[in-house]
């Protein structure tokens, strides 16, 4: 095995694992967010396996430190305990996130059967060059829809807290 | 190829962590009794010598490494054991990418004094910053007290505020320099320009020749005065040293997130802020102050004038550590700027720190961009 397989497999364990641990410790829900974080950690190192160095460095930047310390902020604010979670009531939550995770399982491994060798990655692939030229050119149209969208999202969130409040 | 980097790295280990970071201690107690008029450090000796308070730092650490490692009642044990090292690992990693010296050629072969220079150079110190908040948030939280809860709490909402306003202060500085490499922004600033050579760039007016010999150092600062003052203060607040100590505020919440820490664990996040002092002064050195560059004296005219009397390989090794030492210069100076901020002003309150951040420093640096955009399309005669 070549070291980026190696490593592969590292991250790729890493990620389930730590994925696993957020799931069975969500009645410890400081330590479900530190598992979040090696998840996306471990999913940055994946992204350097695949040569989307910026991909890494900005899932790091902002899925690793920014969204996760504001899970942390009001998970920490909110100060739950265990006791404070109802048990019995989730069943049919869980049955359906089961079969859903099934499904999925199964759509995804039907795609890894027929999975088409990769193409030559071109010159410069992953750099912040490519992908700013990119997103101010082919996709400027979705790049503004889309921040008009997260406006949007701010403005709504803060009038229904705001009227919370008041 | 890895022994270069592991050599690199060990150099950075012990110039700046191991070399630098107890010195700094030395100095802020020197700083501080100075600005107090008081007489300072001096009472560490061995065998009756003080040598001017230097071995404080020592004194120090053999303190703290006999110190018992308490771990309060209640405390998450795991989270309240790493903490100190999440928050001490990144302060160290974070200065691999800062270069300490310029690109040499010996003979064939070519030698960056930089550690790692990945392409994505800068944002790979946003990157671990934003890791090292962790240290503080758990730190905070697994204390079980409410003083370092709420010591976490600030810590982490100031540390996401000031992140997103210290990207934004140097997408100039990225702009003017059209690279995120460090090592590339300090050889763009490894010359002069015309200091009024703006006039006939910008508005065609031509530069009187009387004016036109006047030339400063093409430094950031010089493209980016208002860059450069917010990414100061917004990577100083980053720190949470005084004034923007508001996670640690002693007179509120007694000291915050590291309230429970005894022994070294205590120790490491004294020395990881220490760290970071150093971290900031080689950033805003290398972003800001040319870096590793000599004002007025570009790499090839020190090259050149050594070579007349010397070979060349000589001569580029003596510009090598010339630069080397101009590095350090301008690190020790912004340190020593760093200190003086820290013993002249008083603690911002909380609220002033949020508002500095989100009502002063953001809508400036946005506009700051606008206005670097605007100014670098008519300099290039775009429109």
């Amino acid at each position: 095995m070549t070291v980026p397989a190696i490593l592969f497999y590292v991250f790729g364990a890493l990620a389930v694992l730590s994925a696993l641990g957020m799931v069975l410790n969500v009645r410890n829900t400081v330590a479900a967010a530190m598992s979040l974080v090696v998840t996306m950690v471990s999913l940055a190192g994946i992204f350097v396996l695949l040569e989307a160095h910026l991909v890494a460095v900005i899932q790091v930047m902002v899925y690793g430190g920014a969204i996760v310390v504001l899970f942390l902020f009001v998970v920490m604010l909110l100060n739950l305990r265990s006791d404070d979670f109802a048990p019995g009531r989730a069943r049919l939550q869980k049955l359906a996130g089961a079969l859903l995770a099934i499904w999925l399982l199964a759509r995804v491994s039907k795609g890894f059967v027929s999975f088409p060798p990769w193409p030559p990655l071109p010159p410069g692939f992953g750099g912040y060059r490519q992908l700013g030229v990119a997103l101010y050119t082919d996709y400027v149209l979705l790049v503004e829809v889309v921040s008009l969208l997260l406006t949007a999202a701010i403005v709504g969130a803060l009038i229904l807290a705001k009227r919370r409040i008041d | 190829m890895p022994v270069e980097v592991i050599v690199k790295s060990l150099f950075i280990l012990l110039v700046v962590v191991a070399g630098l970071a107890p010195v700094i201690t030395w100095i802020e107690r020197k700083q501080s009794a100075v600005m107090q008029d008081r007489i300072g450090a001096n009472r560490a000796d061995v065998a009756g010598l003080t040598v001017i308070g230097l071995l404080h730092p020592l004194a120090d650490v053999i303190k703290l490494l006999t110190k018992e490692d308490v771990v309060p009642y209640g405390a998450n044990r795991i989270m309240h054991l790493i903490a100190p090292v999440i928050a001490a690992v990144p302060a160290v990693v974070a200065y691999t990418v800062i270069p300490y010296g310029g690109v040499y050629t010996f003979g064939g072969e070519t030698i960056s004094l930089v550690a790692a220079n990945p392409d994505w150079g800068l944002l790979y110190v946003f990157a671990i910053g934003s890791i090292a908040t962790y240290g503080t948030v758990m730190a905070g939280w697994s204390s079980n007290n409410n003083w370092s809860l709420l010591g976490g709490l600030r810590a982490s909402a100031q540390m996401i505020s000031y992140e997103v306003t210290m990207g934004l202060s140097v997408v100039g500085i990225f702009m003017v320099f059209q690279t995120l490499q460090l090592q590339e922004m300090a050889l763009a600033q490894d010359t002069t320009l015309r200091l009024f050579g703006f006039l006939e760039r910008l508005f065609g007016v031509p530069v009187p020749a009387l004016l036109g010999w006047i030339r400063i150092p093409a430094w950031g600062v010089f493209y980016q005065p208002l860059g450069f003052l917010m990414f100061l203060a917004t990577i100083m607040a980053e720190n949470k040293r005084p004034p923007f100590d508001t996670p640690e505020g002693e007179s509120e919440i007694i000291a915050g997130y590291h309230l429970e820490y005894s022994g070294m664990r205590f120790g490491l996040f004294f020395m990881s802020e220490f760290i970071e002092v150093v971290v900031i002064a080689g950033l805003v050195t290398t972003l800001f102050l040319g870096g590793w560059s000599v004002p007025w004296l570009s790499q090839a005219t020190i090259i050149g004038a050594i070579s007349k009397l010397f070979n060349v390989e000589f001569a580029t090794g003596i510009c090598a550590i010339v630069h080397f030492l101009c590095f350090m210069l301008k690190v020790v100076v912004m340190i020593w700027l760093q200190m003086a901020l820290r013993w002249t002003l008083p603690r911002f309150r909380y609220d002033q720190v949020m508002d500095l951040c989100w009502k002063i420093i953001l809508p400036l640096s946005i506009a700051n961009i606008l206005v670097t955009g605007l100014v670098i399309l008519l300099a290039r005669g775009g429109a």
